[in-house]
Protein backbone atom coordinates (compact mmCIF):
# COMPACT_ATOMS: atom_id res chain seq x y z
CA UNK A 1 0.00 0.00 0.00
CA UNK A 2 1.37 3.43 -0.83
CA UNK A 3 2.51 5.59 2.05
CA UNK A 4 -0.33 8.07 2.50
CA UNK A 5 1.40 9.80 5.40
CA UNK A 6 -1.80 11.07 7.00
CA UNK A 7 0.20 12.35 9.97
CA UNK A 8 2.29 14.67 7.86
CA UNK A 9 2.23 18.30 8.99
CA UNK A 10 -0.49 20.38 7.34
CA UNK A 11 1.16 22.07 4.41
CA UNK A 12 -0.35 24.52 1.99
CA UNK A 13 1.35 23.25 -1.13
CA UNK A 14 -0.08 26.17 -2.89
CA UNK A 15 -0.21 28.71 -5.61
CA UNK A 16 -0.07 32.34 -4.44
CA UNK A 17 0.20 35.45 -6.59
CA UNK A 18 0.39 39.20 -6.02
CA UNK A 19 0.19 41.70 -8.85
CA UNK A 20 0.32 45.51 -8.93
CA UNK A 21 -1.88 47.45 -11.31
CA UNK A 22 -2.62 51.03 -12.10
CA UNK A 23 -4.20 52.01 -8.79
CA UNK A 24 -3.62 49.12 -6.37
CA UNK A 25 -2.85 45.43 -6.05
CA UNK A 26 -4.59 42.13 -6.71
CA UNK A 27 -3.72 39.14 -4.53
CA UNK A 28 -4.74 35.61 -5.52
CA UNK A 29 -4.47 32.07 -4.15
CA UNK A 30 -5.85 28.55 -4.55
CA UNK A 31 -7.69 26.87 -1.64
CA UNK A 32 -6.12 23.46 -1.09
CA UNK A 33 -4.50 22.45 2.21
CA UNK A 34 -3.00 18.97 2.27
CA UNK A 35 -1.75 16.49 4.89
CA UNK A 36 0.54 14.26 2.84
CA UNK A 37 -1.58 13.20 -0.11
CA UNK A 38 -4.94 13.85 1.59
CA UNK A 39 -6.70 17.14 0.98
CA UNK A 40 -7.45 18.24 4.53
CA UNK A 41 -9.28 21.41 3.47
CA UNK A 42 -10.52 21.98 -0.08
CA UNK A 43 -11.78 25.52 0.52
CA UNK A 44 -9.12 27.21 2.66
CA UNK A 45 -8.60 30.95 2.74
CA UNK A 46 -4.90 31.68 2.32
CA UNK A 47 -5.19 35.46 1.95
CA UNK A 48 -5.10 36.92 5.44
CA UNK A 49 -5.75 40.43 6.67
CA UNK A 50 -3.01 42.23 8.59
CA UNK A 51 -4.57 45.68 8.67
CA UNK A 52 -7.46 47.25 6.82
CA UNK A 53 -5.17 48.06 3.89
CA UNK A 54 -2.53 45.31 3.98
CA UNK A 55 -3.09 41.63 3.30
CA UNK A 56 -0.71 38.67 3.08
CA UNK A 57 -0.80 35.49 0.95
CA UNK A 58 0.47 32.48 2.90
CA UNK A 59 2.21 29.34 1.63
CA UNK A 60 4.26 26.50 3.07
CA UNK A 61 3.52 25.29 6.57
CA UNK A 62 -0.03 26.24 7.54
CA UNK A 63 0.91 26.57 11.20
CA UNK A 64 4.02 28.69 10.64
CA UNK A 65 2.36 31.13 8.26
CA UNK A 66 -0.60 31.50 10.61
CA UNK A 67 1.55 32.29 13.64
CA UNK A 68 3.73 34.75 11.72
CA UNK A 69 0.73 36.66 10.39
CA UNK A 70 -0.91 36.68 13.85
CA UNK A 71 2.20 38.24 15.44
CA UNK A 72 2.49 40.82 12.68
CA UNK A 73 -1.15 41.79 13.01
CA UNK A 74 -0.58 42.29 16.73
CA UNK A 75 2.59 44.38 16.25
CA UNK A 76 0.98 46.45 13.53
CA UNK A 77 -1.92 47.12 15.79
CA UNK A 78 0.46 48.40 18.45
CA UNK A 79 2.47 50.34 15.88
CA UNK A 80 -0.67 52.10 14.85
CA UNK A 81 -1.32 53.04 18.42
CA UNK A 82 2.32 54.01 19.13
CA UNK A 83 2.35 56.48 16.31
CA UNK A 84 -0.13 58.59 18.35
CA UNK A 85 1.55 60.93 20.80
CA UNK A 86 -0.27 61.40 24.11
CA UNK A 87 -1.32 65.04 24.64
CA UNK A 88 -0.38 67.14 27.80
CA UNK A 89 -1.10 70.96 27.49
CA UNK A 90 -2.54 71.92 24.14
CA UNK A 91 -5.46 69.51 24.39
CA UNK A 92 -7.44 70.29 21.26
CA UNK A 93 -4.52 70.53 18.86
CA UNK A 94 -2.84 67.51 20.32
CA UNK A 95 -6.11 65.60 20.40
CA UNK A 96 -6.57 66.22 16.72
CA UNK A 97 -2.98 65.25 16.04
CA UNK A 98 -3.38 62.05 18.12
CA UNK A 99 -6.48 61.14 16.22
CA UNK A 100 -4.66 61.82 12.98
CA UNK A 101 -1.75 59.63 14.05
CA UNK A 102 -3.98 56.87 15.48
CA UNK A 103 -5.90 56.65 12.25
CA UNK A 104 -2.81 56.77 10.11
CA UNK A 105 -2.79 53.49 8.21
CA UNK A 106 0.41 51.42 8.33
CA UNK A 107 2.50 51.43 5.19
CA UNK A 108 2.94 48.27 3.22
CA UNK A 109 6.72 48.51 3.59
CA UNK A 110 6.52 48.42 7.38
CA UNK A 111 4.38 45.28 7.33
CA UNK A 112 6.76 43.54 5.01
CA UNK A 113 9.76 44.38 7.14
CA UNK A 114 8.08 43.14 10.29
CA UNK A 115 7.47 39.83 8.61
CA UNK A 116 11.05 39.81 7.41
CA UNK A 117 12.27 40.20 11.00
CA UNK A 118 10.34 37.15 12.14
CA UNK A 119 11.16 35.05 9.09
CA UNK A 120 14.88 35.83 9.04
CA UNK A 121 15.44 35.41 12.77
CA UNK A 122 13.64 32.09 12.77
CA UNK A 123 14.88 30.90 9.41
CA UNK A 124 15.89 27.49 10.67
CA UNK A 125 12.49 26.77 12.06
CA UNK A 126 9.99 28.51 9.85
CA UNK A 127 8.95 27.06 6.55
CA UNK A 128 6.66 29.60 5.04
CA UNK A 129 6.78 31.77 1.95
CA UNK A 130 4.66 34.92 2.00
CA UNK A 131 3.52 37.61 -0.40
CA UNK A 132 2.56 40.90 1.22
CA UNK A 133 0.36 43.27 -0.76
CA UNK A 134 -1.55 46.41 0.05
CA UNK A 135 -2.21 50.03 -0.64
CA UNK A 136 -1.11 53.09 1.31
CA UNK A 137 -1.38 56.75 0.47
CA UNK A 138 2.39 57.37 0.32
CA UNK A 139 3.38 54.76 -2.24
CA UNK A 140 0.12 53.45 -3.72
CA UNK A 141 -0.14 49.72 -4.44
CA UNK A 142 2.91 47.64 -3.48
CA UNK A 143 3.84 43.95 -3.49
CA UNK A 144 6.64 42.43 -1.41
CA UNK A 145 7.76 38.85 -1.74
CA UNK A 146 9.17 37.13 1.36
CA UNK A 147 10.49 33.67 0.48
CA UNK A 148 12.02 31.10 2.85
CA UNK A 149 14.92 32.61 4.76
CA UNK A 150 13.38 36.03 5.21
CA UNK A 151 14.59 38.01 2.19
CA UNK A 152 12.28 40.92 1.35
CA UNK A 153 11.97 41.80 -2.31
CA UNK A 154 9.76 44.54 -3.64
CA UNK A 155 8.36 43.48 -7.00
CA UNK A 156 5.78 44.60 -9.55
CA UNK A 157 4.37 41.07 -9.25
CA UNK A 158 5.23 38.02 -7.16
CA UNK A 159 4.41 34.33 -7.38
CA UNK A 160 4.95 31.69 -4.73
CA UNK A 161 4.08 28.22 -3.49
CA UNK A 162 4.62 24.89 -5.19
CA UNK A 163 2.29 25.80 -8.07
CA UNK A 164 4.34 28.83 -8.98
CA UNK A 165 6.93 26.62 -10.75
CA UNK A 166 4.44 26.27 -13.57
CA UNK A 167 3.90 30.02 -13.89
CA UNK A 168 7.33 31.52 -14.44
CA UNK A 169 7.11 31.18 -18.21
CA UNK A 170 3.50 32.32 -18.24
CA UNK A 171 4.24 35.53 -16.35
CA UNK A 172 7.37 36.24 -18.37
CA UNK A 173 5.08 36.39 -21.38
CA UNK A 174 1.79 37.72 -20.00
CA UNK A 175 2.85 40.38 -17.44
CA UNK A 176 2.71 44.02 -18.43
CA UNK A 177 2.95 47.34 -16.57
CA UNK A 178 -0.06 49.57 -15.86
CA UNK A 179 -2.85 47.08 -16.31
CA UNK A 180 -6.37 48.03 -15.34
CA UNK A 181 -8.01 46.47 -12.30
CA UNK A 182 -10.02 44.09 -14.49
CA UNK A 183 -6.99 43.01 -16.53
CA UNK A 184 -4.97 42.39 -13.37
CA UNK A 185 -7.66 40.28 -11.72
CA UNK A 186 -8.21 38.27 -14.90
CA UNK A 187 -4.48 37.62 -15.11
CA UNK A 188 -4.36 36.38 -11.51
CA UNK A 189 -7.40 34.11 -11.88
CA UNK A 190 -6.04 32.69 -15.15
CA UNK A 191 -2.62 32.05 -13.58
CA UNK A 192 -3.91 30.32 -10.43
CA UNK A 193 -6.23 28.23 -12.58
CA UNK A 194 -3.32 27.16 -14.84
CA UNK A 195 -1.24 26.20 -11.81
CA UNK A 196 -4.13 24.21 -10.34
CA UNK A 197 -4.33 22.27 -13.61
CA UNK A 198 -0.76 21.00 -13.20
CA UNK A 199 0.14 21.13 -9.50
CA UNK A 200 -1.34 18.31 -7.43
CA UNK A 201 -0.74 20.36 -4.30
CA UNK A 202 -2.97 23.21 -5.51
CA UNK A 203 -6.68 23.01 -6.16
CA UNK A 204 -10.18 23.97 -5.15
CA UNK A 205 -11.38 27.50 -5.69
CA UNK A 206 -9.53 30.69 -6.67
CA UNK A 207 -9.78 33.49 -4.14
CA UNK A 208 -8.75 37.05 -4.98
CA UNK A 209 -8.45 40.19 -2.88
CA UNK A 210 -8.27 43.58 -4.60
CA UNK A 211 -6.84 46.46 -2.51
CA UNK A 212 -6.84 50.07 -3.64
CA UNK A 213 -7.61 53.58 -2.42
CA UNK A 214 -11.29 52.74 -2.23
CA UNK A 215 -10.87 49.71 0.02
CA UNK A 216 -10.83 45.94 -0.20
CA UNK A 217 -12.87 43.56 -2.40
CA UNK A 218 -12.88 39.78 -1.93
CA UNK A 219 -13.82 37.48 -4.81
CA UNK A 220 -14.45 33.77 -5.10
CA UNK A 221 -14.19 31.66 -8.26
CA UNK A 222 -15.25 28.01 -7.74
CA UNK A 223 -13.41 25.29 -9.68
CA UNK A 224 -16.24 24.65 -12.09
CA UNK A 225 -16.48 28.31 -13.15
CA UNK A 226 -12.90 28.49 -14.41
CA UNK A 227 -11.76 28.28 -18.02
CA UNK A 228 -10.92 24.81 -19.36
CA UNK A 229 -7.31 24.13 -20.30
CA UNK A 230 -5.55 21.53 -22.47
CA UNK A 231 -7.03 18.05 -22.13
CA UNK A 232 -9.68 19.25 -19.70
CA UNK A 233 -13.32 18.49 -20.49
CA UNK A 234 -16.69 20.15 -19.88
CA UNK A 235 -18.07 18.81 -16.58
CA UNK A 236 -21.16 16.58 -16.67
CA UNK A 237 -23.61 15.36 -14.08
CA UNK A 238 -23.09 11.72 -14.99
CA UNK A 239 -21.98 9.33 -17.74
CA UNK A 240 -25.65 8.32 -17.96
CA UNK A 241 -26.51 11.77 -19.34
CA UNK A 242 -23.93 11.36 -22.09
CA UNK A 243 -25.13 7.87 -22.95
CA UNK A 244 -28.78 8.91 -23.07
CA UNK A 245 -28.15 12.07 -25.05
CA UNK A 246 -25.78 10.68 -27.66
CA UNK A 247 -26.61 8.49 -30.67
CA UNK A 248 -26.49 4.70 -31.01
CA UNK A 249 -22.91 3.80 -30.10
CA UNK A 250 -21.40 6.18 -27.53
CA UNK A 251 -19.45 3.49 -25.66
CA UNK A 252 -16.68 2.54 -28.06
CA UNK A 253 -13.79 0.17 -27.42
CA UNK B 1 13.14 -11.29 -27.10
CA UNK B 2 14.03 -8.75 -24.44
CA UNK B 3 17.01 -6.49 -24.74
CA UNK B 4 18.85 -5.53 -21.58
CA UNK B 5 22.26 -3.94 -21.56
CA UNK B 6 24.52 -6.56 -19.97
CA UNK B 7 26.04 -5.15 -16.81
CA UNK B 8 27.12 -7.64 -14.18
CA UNK B 9 27.35 -5.97 -10.80
CA UNK B 10 26.91 -9.17 -8.85
CA UNK B 11 24.66 -9.77 -5.90
CA UNK B 12 22.04 -7.02 -5.71
CA UNK B 13 21.29 -7.58 -2.02
CA UNK B 14 24.83 -6.81 -0.84
CA UNK B 15 26.12 -4.66 -3.71
CA UNK B 16 24.67 -1.14 -3.97
CA UNK B 17 25.56 -0.66 -7.64
CA UNK B 18 23.57 -3.70 -8.62
CA UNK B 19 20.53 -1.96 -7.18
CA UNK B 20 20.47 0.30 -10.19
CA UNK B 21 18.78 -2.58 -11.97
CA UNK B 22 15.82 -2.91 -9.66
CA UNK B 23 12.81 -0.68 -9.16
CA UNK B 24 13.43 1.55 -6.17
CA UNK B 25 10.56 4.02 -6.48
CA UNK B 26 7.84 4.86 -8.94
CA UNK B 27 8.05 7.84 -11.34
CA UNK B 28 4.89 8.24 -13.39
CA UNK B 29 1.97 6.97 -11.35
CA UNK B 30 -1.75 6.44 -11.72
CA UNK B 31 -4.02 6.91 -8.74
CA UNK B 32 -7.10 4.92 -7.57
CA UNK B 33 -9.14 2.32 -9.42
CA UNK B 34 -12.67 1.55 -8.12
CA UNK B 35 -14.61 -1.51 -9.30
CA UNK B 36 -17.88 -3.25 -8.42
CA UNK B 37 -19.82 -6.32 -9.48
CA UNK B 38 -23.26 -5.54 -10.84
CA UNK B 39 -26.18 -7.36 -12.40
CA UNK B 40 -24.62 -8.07 -15.82
CA UNK B 41 -20.95 -8.25 -14.84
CA UNK B 42 -18.37 -5.79 -13.55
CA UNK B 43 -18.07 -1.99 -13.68
CA UNK B 44 -14.70 -0.29 -13.22
CA UNK B 45 -13.76 3.39 -13.00
CA UNK B 46 -10.45 5.20 -13.21
CA UNK B 47 -9.22 8.69 -13.97
CA UNK B 48 -6.85 9.36 -16.84
CA UNK B 49 -4.03 11.00 -14.94
CA UNK B 50 -0.33 10.12 -14.87
CA UNK B 51 1.35 12.06 -12.06
CA UNK B 52 5.07 12.77 -12.01
CA UNK B 53 5.60 13.34 -8.30
CA UNK B 54 3.24 16.16 -7.45
CA UNK B 55 3.01 17.39 -11.06
CA UNK B 56 -0.11 16.32 -12.96
CA UNK B 57 1.97 15.61 -16.01
CA UNK B 58 -0.12 13.37 -18.29
CA UNK B 59 -3.86 13.67 -18.65
CA UNK B 60 -4.74 11.09 -21.26
CA UNK B 61 -3.53 7.81 -19.85
CA UNK B 62 -5.87 4.82 -20.18
CA UNK B 63 -5.41 2.74 -17.06
CA UNK B 64 -8.02 0.10 -17.91
CA UNK B 65 -7.50 -2.41 -20.71
CA UNK B 66 -9.35 -5.46 -22.05
CA UNK B 67 -7.49 -8.76 -21.68
CA UNK B 68 -8.59 -11.51 -24.04
CA UNK B 69 -12.36 -11.89 -24.39
CA UNK B 70 -13.39 -12.22 -20.79
CA UNK B 71 -11.30 -9.90 -18.64
CA UNK B 72 -10.69 -6.23 -17.85
CA UNK B 73 -7.50 -5.08 -16.12
CA UNK B 74 -7.17 -1.81 -14.25
CA UNK B 75 -3.90 -0.62 -12.75
CA UNK B 76 -2.71 2.02 -10.33
CA UNK B 77 0.95 2.77 -9.59
CA UNK B 78 3.88 2.97 -11.99
CA UNK B 79 2.63 3.25 -15.58
CA UNK B 80 5.73 1.73 -17.18
CA UNK B 81 5.28 -1.41 -15.06
CA UNK B 82 1.62 -1.55 -16.11
CA UNK B 83 2.73 -1.39 -19.75
CA UNK B 84 5.17 -4.23 -19.10
CA UNK B 85 2.37 -6.31 -17.56
CA UNK B 86 0.25 -5.68 -20.65
CA UNK B 87 3.10 -7.08 -22.76
CA UNK B 88 3.27 -10.23 -20.59
CA UNK B 89 -0.50 -10.65 -20.88
CA UNK B 90 -0.36 -10.15 -24.66
CA UNK B 91 2.04 -13.07 -24.85
CA UNK B 92 -0.17 -15.14 -22.54
CA UNK B 93 -3.26 -14.51 -24.66
CA UNK B 94 -1.35 -15.16 -27.88
CA UNK B 95 -0.16 -18.54 -26.66
CA UNK B 96 -3.65 -19.35 -25.48
CA UNK B 97 -5.06 -18.56 -28.92
CA UNK B 98 -2.40 -20.62 -30.67
CA UNK B 99 -3.81 -23.78 -29.07
CA UNK B 100 -6.85 -23.11 -31.25
CA UNK B 101 -8.93 -25.41 -29.10
CA UNK B 102 -12.00 -23.29 -28.51
CA UNK B 103 -10.98 -22.52 -24.92
CA UNK B 104 -10.08 -19.03 -23.82
CA UNK B 105 -8.50 -17.60 -20.69
CA UNK B 106 -11.06 -16.54 -18.11
CA UNK B 107 -10.69 -13.88 -15.41
CA UNK B 108 -9.82 -16.47 -12.70
CA UNK B 109 -6.89 -17.70 -14.77
CA UNK B 110 -5.61 -14.22 -15.59
CA UNK B 111 -5.87 -13.20 -11.94
CA UNK B 112 -3.92 -16.26 -10.88
CA UNK B 113 -1.21 -15.58 -13.47
CA UNK B 114 -0.86 -11.98 -12.30
CA UNK B 115 -0.67 -13.07 -8.66
CA UNK B 116 2.22 -15.41 -9.46
CA UNK B 117 4.05 -12.72 -11.47
CA UNK B 118 3.65 -10.04 -8.76
CA UNK B 119 4.61 -12.33 -5.89
CA UNK B 120 7.66 -13.73 -7.64
CA UNK B 121 8.93 -10.24 -8.52
CA UNK B 122 8.44 -9.23 -4.88
CA UNK B 123 10.54 -12.18 -3.76
CA UNK B 124 13.36 -10.97 -6.00
CA UNK B 125 13.16 -7.48 -4.45
CA UNK B 126 12.28 -6.10 -7.87
CA UNK B 127 8.54 -5.47 -7.72
CA UNK B 128 6.23 -4.30 -10.43
CA UNK B 129 5.05 -1.17 -8.67
CA UNK B 130 1.32 -1.57 -9.26
CA UNK B 131 -1.92 -2.53 -7.60
CA UNK B 132 -3.99 -4.37 -10.19
CA UNK B 133 -7.76 -4.88 -10.40
CA UNK B 134 -8.97 -7.78 -12.51
CA UNK B 135 -12.65 -8.06 -13.41
CA UNK B 136 -14.42 -10.35 -15.82
CA UNK B 137 -17.35 -12.55 -16.80
CA UNK B 138 -17.16 -16.08 -18.14
CA UNK B 139 -20.02 -18.53 -18.59
CA UNK B 140 -22.37 -16.24 -16.73
CA UNK B 141 -20.17 -15.97 -13.65
CA UNK B 142 -18.85 -12.54 -12.64
CA UNK B 143 -15.40 -12.27 -11.14
CA UNK B 144 -13.62 -9.38 -9.42
CA UNK B 145 -10.21 -9.56 -7.77
CA UNK B 146 -7.15 -7.50 -6.82
CA UNK B 147 -3.35 -8.07 -6.64
CA UNK B 148 -0.93 -5.72 -4.93
CA UNK B 149 2.77 -5.10 -5.62
CA UNK B 150 3.75 -7.44 -2.81
CA UNK B 151 1.56 -10.24 -4.10
CA UNK B 152 -1.43 -9.90 -1.76
CA UNK B 153 -4.32 -11.28 -3.78
CA UNK B 154 -8.05 -11.69 -3.12
CA UNK B 155 -11.54 -11.49 -4.62
CA UNK B 156 -14.48 -9.43 -3.49
CA UNK B 157 -17.76 -7.85 -4.62
CA UNK B 158 -16.18 -4.41 -4.67
CA UNK B 159 -12.53 -3.32 -4.65
CA UNK B 160 -10.55 -0.12 -4.71
CA UNK B 161 -6.84 0.75 -4.89
CA UNK B 162 -4.75 3.57 -3.42
CA UNK B 163 -6.78 6.36 -1.91
CA UNK B 164 -9.92 4.52 -2.99
CA UNK B 165 -9.23 2.08 -0.14
CA UNK B 166 -9.80 4.86 2.37
CA UNK B 167 -12.41 6.97 0.65
CA UNK B 168 -14.36 4.74 -1.74
CA UNK B 169 -14.61 1.44 0.15
CA UNK B 170 -16.66 2.85 3.06
CA UNK B 171 -19.16 4.20 0.54
CA UNK B 172 -19.25 0.85 -1.26
CA UNK B 173 -19.71 -1.08 1.99
CA UNK B 174 -22.73 1.04 2.75
CA UNK B 175 -24.34 1.25 -0.65
CA UNK B 176 -23.32 -1.77 -2.71
CA UNK B 177 -25.81 -4.58 -3.00
CA UNK B 178 -26.14 -7.58 -5.30
CA UNK B 179 -27.82 -7.13 -8.69
CA UNK B 180 -27.22 -3.43 -9.11
CA UNK B 181 -28.54 -2.12 -12.40
CA UNK B 182 -26.12 -0.47 -14.85
CA UNK B 183 -27.47 3.00 -14.01
CA UNK B 184 -27.21 2.48 -10.24
CA UNK B 185 -23.74 1.00 -10.64
CA UNK B 186 -22.51 3.97 -12.66
CA UNK B 187 -24.01 6.43 -10.17
CA UNK B 188 -22.34 4.59 -7.28
CA UNK B 189 -18.94 4.65 -9.00
CA UNK B 190 -19.34 8.34 -9.86
CA UNK B 191 -20.14 9.08 -6.21
CA UNK B 192 -16.84 7.43 -5.24
CA UNK B 193 -14.88 9.17 -8.00
CA UNK B 194 -16.24 12.58 -7.02
CA UNK B 195 -15.07 12.14 -3.41
CA UNK B 196 -11.66 11.10 -4.72
CA UNK B 197 -11.59 14.21 -6.90
CA UNK B 198 -12.17 16.40 -3.86
CA UNK B 199 -9.78 14.66 -1.50
CA UNK B 200 -6.98 12.92 -3.46
CA UNK B 201 -4.19 15.27 -4.48
CA UNK B 202 -3.24 13.16 -7.47
CA UNK B 203 -6.73 12.81 -8.93
CA UNK B 204 -7.72 14.69 -12.08
CA UNK B 205 -11.18 15.50 -13.37
CA UNK B 206 -11.18 13.28 -16.41
CA UNK B 207 -12.38 9.73 -16.03
CA UNK B 208 -13.52 6.65 -17.82
CA UNK B 209 -15.95 3.94 -16.78
CA UNK B 210 -15.53 0.46 -18.25
CA UNK B 211 -17.99 -2.36 -18.20
CA UNK B 212 -17.47 -6.03 -18.84
CA UNK B 213 -20.34 -8.43 -19.45
CA UNK B 214 -20.78 -11.77 -21.20
CA UNK B 215 -20.81 -9.81 -24.48
CA UNK B 216 -17.40 -8.24 -23.91
CA UNK B 217 -15.62 -5.09 -22.79
CA UNK B 218 -16.63 -1.50 -23.45
CA UNK B 219 -14.65 1.48 -22.18
CA UNK B 220 -16.52 4.78 -22.14
CA UNK B 221 -15.28 8.01 -23.71
CA UNK B 222 -13.35 10.24 -21.31
CA UNK B 223 -15.56 12.72 -19.44
CA UNK B 224 -15.49 15.12 -16.46
CA UNK B 225 -17.68 15.32 -13.39
CA UNK B 226 -19.37 18.43 -12.03
CA UNK B 227 -18.12 19.45 -8.60
CA UNK B 228 -19.88 21.40 -5.89
CA UNK B 229 -18.34 24.49 -4.24
CA UNK B 230 -21.36 26.53 -3.24
CA UNK B 231 -21.46 25.74 0.49
CA UNK B 232 -21.92 29.04 2.30
CA UNK B 233 -19.03 28.18 4.57
CA UNK B 234 -16.71 28.06 1.58
CA UNK B 235 -17.42 31.62 0.59
CA UNK B 236 -15.73 33.43 3.44
CA UNK B 237 -14.34 30.84 5.86
CA UNK B 238 -12.15 33.17 7.87
CA UNK B 239 -14.71 35.87 8.59
CA UNK B 240 -14.55 36.26 12.35
CA UNK B 241 -11.31 34.28 12.66
CA UNK B 242 -8.80 36.23 10.64
CA UNK B 243 -5.64 34.24 10.03
CA UNK B 244 -7.21 30.82 10.24
CA UNK B 245 -7.95 28.67 7.23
Amino acid sequence: MMDLNLDAPHSMGTTIIGVTYNGGVVLGADSRTSTGMYVANRASDKITQLTSNVYVCRSGSAADSQVVSDYVRYFLHQHTIHLGQPATVKVSANLIRMLAYNNKPATVKVSANLIRMLAYNNKNMLQTGLIVGGWDKYEGGKIYGIPLGGTVVEQPFAIGGSGSSYLYGFFDQAWKENMTKEEAEQLVVKAVSLAIARDGASGGVVRTVIINSEGVTRNFYPGDKLQLWHEELEPQNSLLDILNAAGPEPMAI
Amino acid sequence: MTFTIPIDNGDSVKNAEADSQRTLYPYVTGTSIVAIKYKDGVLMASDMGGSYGSTLRYKNIERMKAIGKHSLLGASGEISDFQEILRYLDELVLNDNMWDDGNSLGPKEVHNYLTRVMYNRRNKFNPLWNTLVLGGVKNGESYLGMVSMIGVSFEDNHVATGFGNHLARPILRDEWHADLSFEDGVKLLEKCMRVLLYRDRSAINKLQIAKITEEGVTVSQPYSLKTFWEFKAFNNPTAGAEGSW
